[in-house]
């Protein structure tokens, strides 16, 4: 059986498919400058950020989750992970909270792990917890859009990446996604350095 | 997060990424300097092997969990850089290099079937490729019903239940024929099965398979990309945009893979899990990589890839008028000429020009057809396409000889057909050339 369509990557959501996402009752959102995003702002996001909390991390190795937890920690960022299933385990180390309002600590990012649908809900959740902990950015995994939630969250202010991976993103800018063929769609005459060495 | 502040409210600007153009792209794409000595030119990575930091380094390597090298069969560091070129070029999302055309198409087989699998393919192709996919494929339980895809509802009275892929050369050797890509993509799409094109003749220059809706690009990389001929090569590009989850006939992509720990290429790896699986799993049980040198040699020939393909198809339509007026020469097959029945779908796919490949007809048939192959001069007797230098082939006692006369008449390869491959030497030789071996027959 095929996984849910919010599980499949960017390049197949359609507009449809992100509206009817992104509505929960309120008028259509749709916001095209989500299409893409300038390498220089997602590298200025990459580089300002030291922690951030997942949403939606998992406990088995195997699991993309885990994978992209498992590298940005390699590469320094402190990563937090959520995941009220798996309250007060750990990994790679880290305490599982349960919620982001349970993290003790501050948080430059959020980052979610979870489908579109509900991405809406944890958004106004990160909202309620932006002050107090800091969070200047919202970030939705690749394959995870929702407009309106990027709208709430803008109006919020926040900075919102949408439809991306954290962990394809810092291998792209700095020349690692390249080492597999992978067009990074990068031209430049200075040499690749790690983003935020 | 103090770097950050300059972000604020500057979303409309953050959403412009500069697109580079292609004379660029065949330049620059995935050829940075070197990160640690900064040579300029793309060092040949001549090696086997890659050291790992530790065993958890190596673990995490092995099991696709972080990005860098292991052993050459499966990534190289010169490789990478010409898979990121040509992906780049056609605008592509990744690209796997292979050491043959050939060994690229078995690639795409051995990633997308079983043995009981079918596909379709234009009948209209590289001798080789007929070869391989009707006899060689068959061995190994993959199917090919080969189809005149001139007409696209042949594919359609073709489709069965187990059709995993359709397959065709958008602009087809040797000679002259252009598909309508986009009436096939339909075909392709209706159907939840990838469309695969063949861009070898046309390169990304003249034409990006992806623009018209294709799904996958394969290449022979040793014709026009390399362009010199001297270093075999093959790739397959990814163009990122196929749902592999729509249906149930990709198990290869959407089903935990046994060789990965249950890892799911589609899932973990997106848009660019194609590239993936073909690389960890096909070419890695296979073995038919590029090695170093080969790719470094290809690297040289791409940069000027724009330039040649211009030089190319205007002495190709050059050659092309003057045969076209020829009293010895019964028909020519350019789909540049007005007069050929391509023309209309040649100005829509290969506006820059048709290609530097095509194929006349003698009235002196067969015998006529062998005897302007040794009288040529500056031409090239010998079996390939895409190099700088002029070419010449007769390919009915050639490079389709192992076929049916059916089947070279299907595949444009008759017994009064003589191929060219029109080279970037100065028009006034070429012609000259061919004008004095006509004068002989």
């Amino acid at each position: 059986m095929p996984l849910p369509r919010s599980r499949q990557p960017h390049g197949f959501l359609t507009m449809v498919d992100v509206a009817i996402k992104s509505t929960d009752g309120h008028p259509l959102v749709f916001l095209p400058r989500h299409d893409g995003y300038a390498d220089e702002h997602l590298r200025r996001i990459l580089r300002g950020v030291k922690t951030f909390a997942m949403v939606g991390a998992s406990t088995q190795w195997r699991r993309p989750s885990f994978y992209a937890m498992k590298y940005l920690t390699k590469k320094g960022y402190r990563v937090i992970p959520i995941n009220p299933g798996r309250a007060g385990e750990t990994i790679l180390g880290e305490t599982v909270y349960g919620s982001l309002a349970e993290v003790p600590d501050k948080l430059d990012m959020v980052d979610i792990f979870r489908t579109s649908e509900e991405a809406l809900d944890i958004t106004r959740d990160v909202i309620a917890n932006k002050d107090e902990k800091g969070i200047e950015v919202l970030w939705m995994q690749l394959t995870v859009r929702n407009d309106h939630a990027a709208k709430l969250a803008e109006e919020a202010g926040l900075t919102v990446v949408m439809n991306r991976c954290p962990k394809i993103e810092f291998a792209r800018l700095s020349g690692e996604l390249s080492w597999s063929g992978i067009n990074s769609r990068i031209v430049s005459a200075k040499r690749a350095r790690p983003l935020n060495a | 997060m103090n770097e950050m502040q300059p972000l604020k409210a500057e979303a409309a600007e953050a959403a412009i990424q500069r697109e580079y153009g292609i004379e660029t792209i065949a330049v620059h794409a995935g050829a940075r300097p070197d990160p640690v000595t900064g040579a300029r030119s793309t060092p040949i990575y001549q090696t086997t092997s890659y050291a790992f930091d530790d065993a958890d380094h190596a673990a995490e390597l092995f099991n696709l969990q972080t990005f860098g090298y292991i052993y050459s069969r499966i990534t190289n560091p010169t490789v990478a850089v010409l898979e990121e070129r040509v992906a780049a070029l056609e605008n592509g999302r990744g690209a796997v290099a292979a050491s043959t055309g050939h060994a690229a198409q078995f690639l795409v087989g051995a990633t997308l079937l079983e043995s009981g699998d079918e596909f379709i393919s234009s009948n209209n192709l590289y001798g080789g490729s007929v070869t391989q996919f009707g006899l060689s494929f068959k061995k190994l339980g993959w199917h090919c019903h080969f189809v005149d895809m001139t007409e696209p509802e042949n594919v359609e009275k073709a489709m069965t239940d187990k059709v995993k892929f359709i397959f065709c050369e958008g602009l087809a050797n040797p000679g002259g024929i252009v598909l309508d890509l986009e009436a096939l993509a339909e075909v392709a799409k209706r159907h939840g099965v990838p469309l695969i094109v063949d861009n070898t003749m046309a390169s990304p220059y003249l034409c990006r398979p992806f623009d018209h809706g294709a799904d996958l690009v394969v290449h022979s990389t040793t014709k026009f990309i390399g362009g010199h001929g001297n270093t075999m090569g093959g790739m397959v590009v990814e163009s990122g945009r196929f749902d592999w989850w729509q249906n149930d006939k990709f198990p290869s992509m959407t089903k935990p893979d046994p060789a990965y720990h249950g890892l799911t290429f589609a899932e973990t790896f997106g848009d660019f899990g194609f590239t993936m699986k073909m690389r960890a799993v096909a070419l890695r049980d296979y073995g038919p990589c590029m090695a170093a040198q080969a790719a470094w040699n290809l690297l040289q020939g791409v940069e000027t890839l724009p330039l040649r393909m211009e030089r190319h198809c205007s002495n190709s339509l050059a050659v092309a008028r003057y045969l076209e007026d020829h009293p010895k020469v019964s028909w020519v097959s350019y789909a540049g000429l007005e007069s050929n029945p391509f023309y209309a779908l040649a100005q829509k796919y290969l506006p820059r020009g048709a290609g530097a490949v095509f194929t006349f007809g003698l009235k002196g048939g067969y015998e006529a057809g062998l005897k302007v192959v040794d009288k040529v001069n500056m031409f090239s007797h010998l079996a390939n396409i895409g190099d700088t230098r002029s070419l010449i082939i007769h390919p009915a006692s050639t490079t389709h000889r192992q076929l049916t006369d059916e089947q070279k008449t299907n595949a444009g390869a008759g017994p009064d057909v003589v191929r060219l491959s029109v080279g970037i030497e100065s028009i006034d030789d070429i012609i000259g050339d061919l004008d004095q071996a006509l004068d002989q027959i």
